[in-house]
């Protein structure tokens, strides 16, 4: 059978059961049984297909229509990172290339009675027991073929873990790398954040691609704030014009905590971000925040989900985007407010502006709402750039690039002023501004 | 300076300026009154390139250059200058953030190198100084959430800081009290110099009352029927705009 004749689906199959054969005592691990069972869910449920009500926007045929390698070394020197690096900042900083965590390129600076940092491999080398207690906890039950998919596969990624009463100063600052210079790469990091009871931690993800050819990154992150913690989580992606990116943050808060969160696309082929958090205590607070800027033929898809299952907590969502070319958006935003969810108050928005009549943006809130007494809404707006602020702007002498590049800025402003790692939102008004100047 | 020869406009094909000619030398201000709907703000747009308007006929030559082809920043950046009817809130822009780039865009467009942070900081303050204008709005958002009063008065301020050549003021006395058009006034007479000119659209005569004018046109049905004197506008204080419609009808 030649290479041409197998597709994606079988070959990860194919590869998982032949890993297993040299596993050992291993492959019979609870760790390794959460896994096995990932694998036979991904290979019932099969990539999705637009018949998918969740899928129905984002095609993936394309993405899954080749095979890429999941085992890709990678040469990369500290010289190759340069065009890609974040204004510093005293962070801890992690790289993982093609998926697999790099120390010679990584710098921790907090104390480690404050936080373990570990790749995920490292960690459950150390301690099997307390990887496994966090490990598909939260995303087991997705039903979602690329999350299985990273289960049955995780391998490496981070695992966070902050002890009750830690307040972190500097952030963690993931970095992301596929090295897809001479061929195509595939990777698909898992990530573990546990934040302890008053524990407090910012951490970002940040995605980029080297070279040309075609990269695929499926990532999990699973996210457990306890009770009076705080969580700032960010997504950056500016990934190449052949990354496929698929993405799922699932969280969950118990009573009194906060999650606040930024997800922003700069660029990429196909991005699809899943972001899932279940309130799951009384008085949480949760905040999600999005930015995304497609041009050309690129697709990017939000879907989120807030879940209230317990009174007086609330959600406030908000996304924007700016569509230009022959781009596509997505936002899915669900709210659920469950039974005994009262007292609820969920706010929801997305609004875009598209300045090409071939961009097409389709946004869908859902609301499922099963309990009386409960605050919710939600708008979603769709729209162009204001002619009237336009021709002001120019009867002052602004030219008119400048001018709509200085309104799209000032469209996106109240999002990335919620970006409070100040090294990531520095970067990002600097890559936002030349973008946004560039057409 | 500006020169306006047969100059004809239309909006969605109904034709406003039927046949506008106007002569302003350097130094002058003219005032522009006429009932409501003869074209005065369309002719205030007209100049200032707002592209809604459609130009089906005649000039406009302005400093030697003909404008009517040029992109609105370019004939902001050649010297012109509208101070809007409506000023319009941006939210997300502060005030202090979009003049830093007009003055900037405009000293690109003549060659001219970029003022620095603290040049430009300087400027700004002594400009609002000169109308009155506190110091807090600056940093808000343009426009966004400004009483009426406010706005205009920001419209000065702009006016004072890229000290046009031409500065037309639509209905710029419009939804001011007494005070807040005093101060406007003001601003405008500490800007003039023999080489500024002014055209000041206007409906009322009281506006003219603390800008005094040089010439007063009046305009009706997209031409200007009469051009006279300050005392014109005392007469249309006086008598309405009824005489003037009935001498045009009786030539028409």
């Amino acid at each position: 059978m030649s290479n041409e004749t197998i597709d994606l689906k079988t070959r990860l199959v194919t590869d998982f059961y032949a890993r297993e054969s040299v596993m050992n005592g291993e492959a019979s691990s609870a760790f390794h049984q959460k896994k096995r069972a990932a694998l036979a869910e991904f290979d019932q449920l099969g990539f999705p297909t637009t018949r998918n009500e969740e899928w129905k926007y984002s095609n993936v045929k394309d993405l899954t229509s080749v095979l890429y390698n999941f085992n890709a070394g990678s040469s990369i020197t500290t010289a190759d990172l340069e065009d890609l690096r974040i204004p510093s900042q005293e962070a801890n900083i992690l790289y993982f290339i093609n998926g697999h965590y790099n120390a010679d390129l990584s710098v921790l600076v907090s104390a480690a009675s404050q936080i373990i940092i570990d790749s995920l491999q490292e960690a459950y080398k150390k301690d099997p027991v307390l990887v496994n207690t966090y490990f598909n906890e939260l995303v087991e039950d997705e039903k979602d073929a690329f999350t299985a998919l990273n289960t049955a596969f995780a391998h490496d990624g981070v695992f966070i873990h902050i002890p009750d009463n830690q307040t972190v100063e500097h952030p963690v600052i993931l970095r992301f790398i596929s090295d897809a210079r001479i061929q195509n790469v595939g990777s698909q990091p898992r990530n573990i954040i546990a934040v302890g009871r008053n524990a407090h931690v910012k951490v970002a993800e940040a995605y980029r691609t080297l070279g040309n050819e075609r990269s695929f990154t499926n990532t999990v992150t699973e996210i457990f704030v306890s009770e009076d913690a705080g969580v700032e989580y960010y997504k950056v992606q500016n990934e190449s014009e052949n990354a496929y990116h698929i993405g799922t943050t699932k969280v969950k808060m118990l009573d009194r905590s906060q999650f606040y969160s930024g997800t922003v696309t700069l660029n990429g082929r196909f991005t699809r971000n899943n972001l899932n958090i279940i309130l799951d205590g009384e008085r949480c607070e949760a905040h999600m925040y999005g930015l995304y800027f497609p041009d050309g033929t690129q697709h990017v898809d939000n879907h989120t989900v807030a879940d209230h299952r317990k009174p007086n907590s609330e959600s406030n969502e908000l996304y924007k985007g700016i569509l230009r070319d022959r781009s596509k958006g997505v936002f899915n935003g669900k709210i659920f407010v469950r039974p005994d969810a009262q007292k609820t108050n969920a706010f929801q928005s997305c609004k875009n502006i598209v300045l090409s009549t071939d961009a097409t943006m389709n946004t869908k809130p859902q609301l499922e709402i099963f309990a009386d007494d409960v605050k919710c809404s939600h708008g979603t707006t769709t729209g162009q750039i204001d002619e009237e602020a336009l021709f002001y702007m120019r009867s002052r002498g602004i030219s008119q690039s400048e001018a709509m590049a200085l309104l799209m800025f000032a469209f996106c402003a109240d999002v990335i002023s919620q970006i409070r790692i100040d090294s990531i939102r520095e970067y990002l008004e600097g890559v936002i501004a030349e973008k946004l100047a560039s057409k | 300076m500006l020169s306006i020869n047969e100059l004809r406009a239309s909006i969605e094909g109904k034709e406003i300026l039927k046949g506008i000619n106007l002569e302003i030398k350097p130094g002058e201000v003219h005032a522009i009154m006429g009932p409501n709907g003869s074209g005065k703000s369309t002719l205030a747009s007209v100049l200032a390139g707002r592209e809604e308007y459609e130009v089906t006929g005649g000039t406009v030559v302005f400093d030697g250059k003909e404008i009517l082809d040029m992109a609105p920043e370019e004939r902001a950046a050649e010297g012109i200058f509208l101070a809007f009817q409506y000023p319009v809130e941006i939210p997300g822009v502060t005030t202090i953030n979009f003049l830093k780039t007009a003055v900037n865009e405009i000293r690109k467009y003549k060659g001219e190198s970029p003022l620095d942070a603290a040049q430009f900081l300087k400027m700004v303050r002594e400009k609002a100084k000169l109308v009155s204008m506190n110091d807090s709005l600056l940093k808000r958002a343009l426009n966004e959430g400004f009483s009426g009063g406010e706005k205009k008065r920001n419209e000065i301020f702009q006016m004072a800081v890229l000290e046009p050549k031409l500065a037309i003021l639509d209905e710029t006395d419009s939804g001011l009290d007494i005070d807040a058009l005093r101060i406007v006034a003001e601003g405008v007479n500490s800007l003039r110099s023999p080489d500024r000119s002014a055209i000041v659209v206007t409906h009322y005569q009281r506006l003219l009352d603390y800008i005094v004018p040089d010439y007063v046109h009046v305009l009706y049905k997209g031409r200007i029927v009469k051009s006279g004197t300050k005392e014109l506008a005392f007469e249309l204080e006086e008598k309405g705009y009824d005489w003037i419609k009935a001498e045009v009808e009786a030539v028409g």
